[in-house]
């Protein structure tokens, strides 16, 4: 329709054909490329889906690996080992994400000293998670003298930091300033009507973006090579080297064994369907606008 | 007011972070700098046993990390060329043309692929793309497109710095591209009734009201990309073929296919075997490298996507 409006108005009507043709072709080449970006993407993934339903097994959640040659064997001690790394993690990246994101909406809004951590913040989610990886051995394990579960679960929960952080920030502004006076005006004092009120009515945001943030550190590789270190054996101890999903998936893709190929596909269907479950559930409470009585 | 302060502290806290990262990586990497000093990130040594170039040797004891900024700079400038036309295209079509029934689930998806660790596209590269790249590609590119010496492919390994950008661009792709849909609705309604009104076409309407409003903050999405890129390691260190060299005969030829490193994926390979101090020292000086060096981009891009979207009210996508 809009097509035709061009070419009505034209006054040289091979001006109006070079224009439409032009409208033509950028549209078919837009839609080209929606297509060639959406039809890969969805090859990965139906690929990783088939590869990894047809590889998973009931040993692959009971068994810990098993010698090269050996049949079965699962990765229950990555499983975890990756429970227990996010458990530290999250202990530490969500309780100052969360304080980090009242500070920022709460008590430093529009201060030149707010803006400096809402840039920080920034930064440190751009930090290559290899970099965290070496900077997190630096501090943690030369001077312990020892690979363990505590580094590997300090450079996870530092990297869960940033986006707790901003999502925090971003749904308490989305609290009105109404039910802050409310609080302040039967004499809360003003920690608790942050607490009890204006984090309680921005919870479902907050606990999306952790989620989100968890969801995001649960398949990081490169930060644990050289903190949790992976082990081949059952540990439940963090002071020690600790298996770890992601980890496991990357020994195993790079031997040359069949039947580590298909452990790794394994492991990788069930981080994919972890982190959709995250990412939908974000999606389903964000779009159904849990908020919506509060904005 | 005691809770006020603790909030104060944990901010202050992300802060400190950030400067602890970056002390411990100029502490431990001191070895290196003060024995190449800045000639660490271009120097070329003489191979003492044979009079051919080298850049890393461990055993001797002489570092440059010439080769793997080149390969990291020219994996990511391929992972662009590849990622960024198609990830404007698809923003256009996404916020311009696409009914709106689509446009949620076709975003959701972006944003699931965005979520998937680089651990399983290594794999999924290694096992896939790698075969495809061996079999299919490189020889055709070696056999049509060889006499631009771009595309000699004297080992068909199907490792290479083109592999690497190509995983990269499938990686990057949907950053840039929901970024640059988060600029385009950035510019208001207006602007477009106002061009259509005028008689413009769709194409002209995209081009002068959105693209033209919105290139500052494409630039941003495309340099955020580029951040990503440069410090992707487990998807480039799978797929790049992690050798130290550059080839000999790098400055006439540059081959695209030829295998190498870049500055994440030697770290990767290479931290925990490090023999002594100053092979250490030097890898942590990479890392250092790259931390400024992604900082800086960073920074860029937030300000420039900033300044498109400081004006608009916020989007739901």
């Amino acid at each position: 329709m809009k097509r035709e409006i061009g070419l009505r108005t034209g006054q040289n009507s091979l001006r109006s054909k070079y224009r439409a043709l032009t409208d033509g072709v950028a549209s078919g080449l837009a839609i080209l490329s929606t297509a060639l970006v959406i039809v890969p993407l969805i090859a990965i993934f139906i690929y990783l889906i088939i590869k990894g339903a047809s590889s998973l097994s009931i040993n692959f959640f009971t068994q810990i690996p098993k010698p090269v040659g050996e049949e079965g064997g699962g990765m229950a001690n990555a499983i975890v080992g990756s429970a227990i790394l996010l458990g530290i993690g999250s202990l530490i990246g969500i309780p100052m994400g969360i304080a980090g994101g009242i500070f920022l909406a709460e008590f430093g809004r529009g201060s030149k000293l707010a803006n400096a951590i809402r840039f920080t913040a920034d930064v440190l989610n751009g930090v290559p998670s290899i970099v965290m990886g070496i900077a997190i051995y630096s501090l943690i394990v030369v001077p312990t003298h020892h690979f363990s579960g505590y580094s590997g679960g300090v450079a996870l929960g530092i990297m869960m930091i940033p986006t707790v952080c901003r999502t925090t920030e971003e749904m308490l502004l989305m609290v009105p300033h109404a039910v802050r006076e409310a609080a302040l005006a039967l004499g809360v004092p003003n920690w608790r009507s942050v607490l009890s009120i204006t984090l309680k009515t921005a919870s479902p945001g907050v606990i999306t973006g952790c989620m989100l943030a968890f969801a995001r550190v649960a398949g990081e590789t490169a930060p644990l090579i050289f903190t949790a270190f992976g082990n081949s054996t059952w540990t439940v101890n963090p002071n020690e080297a600790m298996a770890a999903l992601p980890l496991q998936i990357y020994v195993y893709a790079l031997s040359p064994y069949d039947e580590w190929h298909k452990l790794a596909w394994a492991g990788s269907l069930v981080l994919i369907v972890l982190i959709v479950a995250a990412v939908s559930l974000v999606r389903y409470v964000t779009s159904r606008g849990v908020l919506k009585g509060a904005s | 007011m005691g809770f006020h302060w603790l909030m104060v502290l944990c901010a202050l806290s992300i802060f400190g972070i950030v400067v602890l990262i970056a002390f411990e990586l100029v502490q431990r990497s001191q070895l290196a700098w003060s024995k190449f000093g800045l000639g660490f990130f271009f120097s070329v040594f003489t191979d003492p046993d044979t009079p051919l170039p080298s850049y890393w040797d461990p055993v001797n004891g002489h570092f440059s990390a010439l080769p793997f900024i080149y390969g990291t700079i020219l994996s990511s400038l391929l992972a662009l060329v590849f990622a960024v036309p198609l990830a404007i295209g698809t923003a256009v079509f996404l916020t311009e043309m696409c009914p709106q029934r689509l446009r949620g689930p076709l975003a959701f998806l972006t944003e699931l692929l965005a979520a998937i660790p680089s651990v399983i596209y290594g794999f999924w590269a290694l096992v896939v793309l790698v075969p495809i790249m061996r079999e299919m590609v490189d020889p055709f590119l070696s056999k049509y497109l060889g006499w631009t010496t771009l595309f000699n492919d004297d080992i068909p390994t199907g490792l290479s710095y083109m592999t690497a950008g190509v995983i990269l661009a499938i990686m990057i792709l949907p950053i840039i591209s929901s970024l640059t849909r988060e600029v385009m609705s950035a510019v208001p309604g207006s602007q477009r009734e106002a061009v259509l009104a005028l008689g413009a076409t769709r194409w002209e309407m995209i081009r002068i009201a959105v693209l033209r409003n919105a290139r500052i903050g494409i630039v941003g999405a495309v340099i955020l990309g580029l951040g990503r890129a440069l410090g992707e390691t487990m998807a480039v260190t799978m797929v790049i073929g992690n050798s130290t060299d550059l080839p000999p005969s790098l400055l006439k030829s540059h081959s695209l296919l030829a295998t190498g490193s870049s500055m994440a994926s030697v770290i990767a390979n290479q931290f925990s075997e490090a023999s002594d101090d100053l092979h250490m020292s030097a890898l942590m000086e990479i890392g250092l490298a790259l931390f400024v060096v992604t900082i800086i981009v960073n920074a860029l891009a937030r300000f420039l996507v900033w300044m498109v979207t400081r004006g608009a009210p916020p989007q739901r996508n």
